[in-house]
């Protein structure tokens, strides 16, 4: 029958040291990367020419090689070049680089989906580039991009767990080393399935409520 | 007969190529205080791009612009910005800002170019709406308005900035048939009250009954104008009056 001794004394305890970790990758690389995917999501629409091919090539190269790749490199490659990180900041380093990308991508389609007669009309007004983009051009971006960042950050709350390949001992990592001890893999995967689940089903809580506490009739049905 | 009227705006041999095409060839008027230019002209005639060069919204290629008798240098950032803040625009389909509410459409733009408070900037926009028969619509975001409610939102986002002159480039076009009627009703009251205006329209009743002034434009070019009477008399030859007889044959 369930083994209670099991979980509560080995399982549960590890996992919960691991969460936090997860945690503490989670938040600062959905945060941070976020906020390079506003950035670089404005350098690729509003940017110089040079510019905006940097950030289309930086995007292409972080969403075309896997996650676990990068991760190998930033881990086990930069140290040749004198640059060396521990686990956690090397996942947390590739996350934020990763996750940007891929924010600049939702970023970018809802800059460019904001109608050019609006600028326009702020320009007329006399707006300057900088006063439309912040007043006219973001919060209507930011309406658009909502379901699609949100969707990033349910990404990377699962990819999150690739950071055990370098060490770095999250939620995935704990698990791994418990169900190697005492070979109960079935157990303690589906106890960490179900810790990534609870993670996801409260961020997506979350996001529907931003998405509420921000709508606007005429963006999106309701 | 406007010799002692006070000059508003000149423009002078403004010409526009676009993909190596002339959309406008050595454009050049004046309108002085009080006035109504009317454009007509047959659609690619390139009134709307006229328009959009006087605010410098399309850069001109040559042409020098005037506004109150001081030359505008298109080349200073911060000059062009404040050119613009007193030189208003009515588009064809509205340009309301979609994520702010009627009231704040008109607000936004007294608090962050005018620099009044959200208070000052709010107390005005009520007052403008008002003036456009929309005091009551002011919470409503442009999704909840109609056609013709949205066209007078700009119509008082515009004349919140007091500006000495508005264009308005063919701004009944977007509507049913049964919108305009409000649309124009609010561009006449202006007219009347004295505001300075250009603007491009296929509403010739409107035009013949409170232009100063007919420009027939063809072909990038300023090929006509005068009074609505002497353009529009019977038997007069002018291309102005072929268009407008076309026009009613088309039924317009």
């Amino acid at each position: 029958m369930l083994d209670t001794v099991f979980f509560s004394h080995d399982l549960l305890p590890a996992l919960n040291k691991g969460l936090l970790v997860s945690l503490a990758l989670i938040i600062p690389a959905g945060s941070l990367g976020f906020v390079g995917g506003v950035l670089l999501g404005c350098m690729r629409v509003f940017g110089p020419h040079w510019l905006r091919r940097l950030g289309d090539w930086y995007t292409a190269l972080l969403r075309g090689v896997p996650l676990a790749v990068q991760l190998m490199m930033i881990y086990y490659a930069l140290p040749k070049l004198g640059i060396y990180f521990a686990p956690y900041g090397a996942a947390l380093t590739s996350f934020i680089l990763c996750t940007a990308a891929y924010q600049s991508e939702y970023v970018r389609g809802a800059l460019l989906s904001i109608r050019q007669g609006q600028i326009r009309a702020a320009q007329a007004l006399g707006f300057s580039t900088w006063q439309t983009v912040i007043w006219i051009i973001v919060p209507q971006a930011a309406r658009r991009a909502l379901p699609g960042c949100g969707n990033e950050i349910i990404y990377l709350i699962k990819y999150s767990s690739l950071a055990y390949l370098v060490t770095c001992m999250e939620l995935m990592g704990e698990g791994k080393v418990v169900a190697s001890d005492t070979f109960r893999f079935t157990e303690v995967f589906l106890t960490v399935g179900a810790y990534y689940l609870i993670m996801v089903t409260l961020a997506t809580w979350l996001l529907r409520w931003l998405e509420r506490r921000f709508h606007i009739p005429g963006f999106g049905a309701r | 007969m406007s010799a002692e009227r006070e000059e508003v705006l000149r423009i002078e041999g403004i010409s526009k190529k676009l993909g190596g095409k002339p959309i406008l060839d050595n454009c050049s008027l004046t309108v002085h205080r009080g006035e109504l230019k009317v454009l007509i002209g047959p659609s690619g005639a390139g009134k709307s791009t006229l328009l959009q060069c006087i605010d410098c919204l399309i850069p001109p290629d040559c042409g020098e612009i005037w506004l109150e008798g001081q030359r505008l240098a298109m080349n200073d950032k911060r000059g062009l910005c404040a050119y613009r803040a007193q030189v208003g625009m009515i588009f064809q389909d509205f340009n309301l800002f979609d994520h702010l509410t009627a009231e704040e459409n008109v607000a936004i733009a007294l608090r962050k170019v005018r620099g009044m408070s959200r208070k000052e900037a709010k107390a005005r926009a009520l007052e403008e709406l008002g003036r456009v028969g929309l005091a009551r619509r002011a919470l409503l975001y442009p999704a909840q308005l109609s056609g013709g409610q949205k066209q007078r939102v700009a119509i008082a986002r515009t004349l919140a900035m007091d500006p000495r002159v508005i264009l308005l480039d063919e701004p009944t076009s977007a509507l049913d048939p049964e919108l305009v009627g409000e649309v124009l009703a609010v561009i006449r009251d202006l007219a009347r009250g004295g505001m300075t205006m250009i603007m491009a329209t296929h509403q010739m009743d409107f035009a013949r009954a409170l232009a100063s002034e007919i420009l027939f434009m063809e072909r990038g070019r300023i090929i006509e104008q005068g009074v609505p009477d002497v353009l529009l008399a019977e038997g007069s030859a002018t291309r102005t009056r072929d268009f407008c007889a076309h026009l009613l044959e088309m039924g317009a």
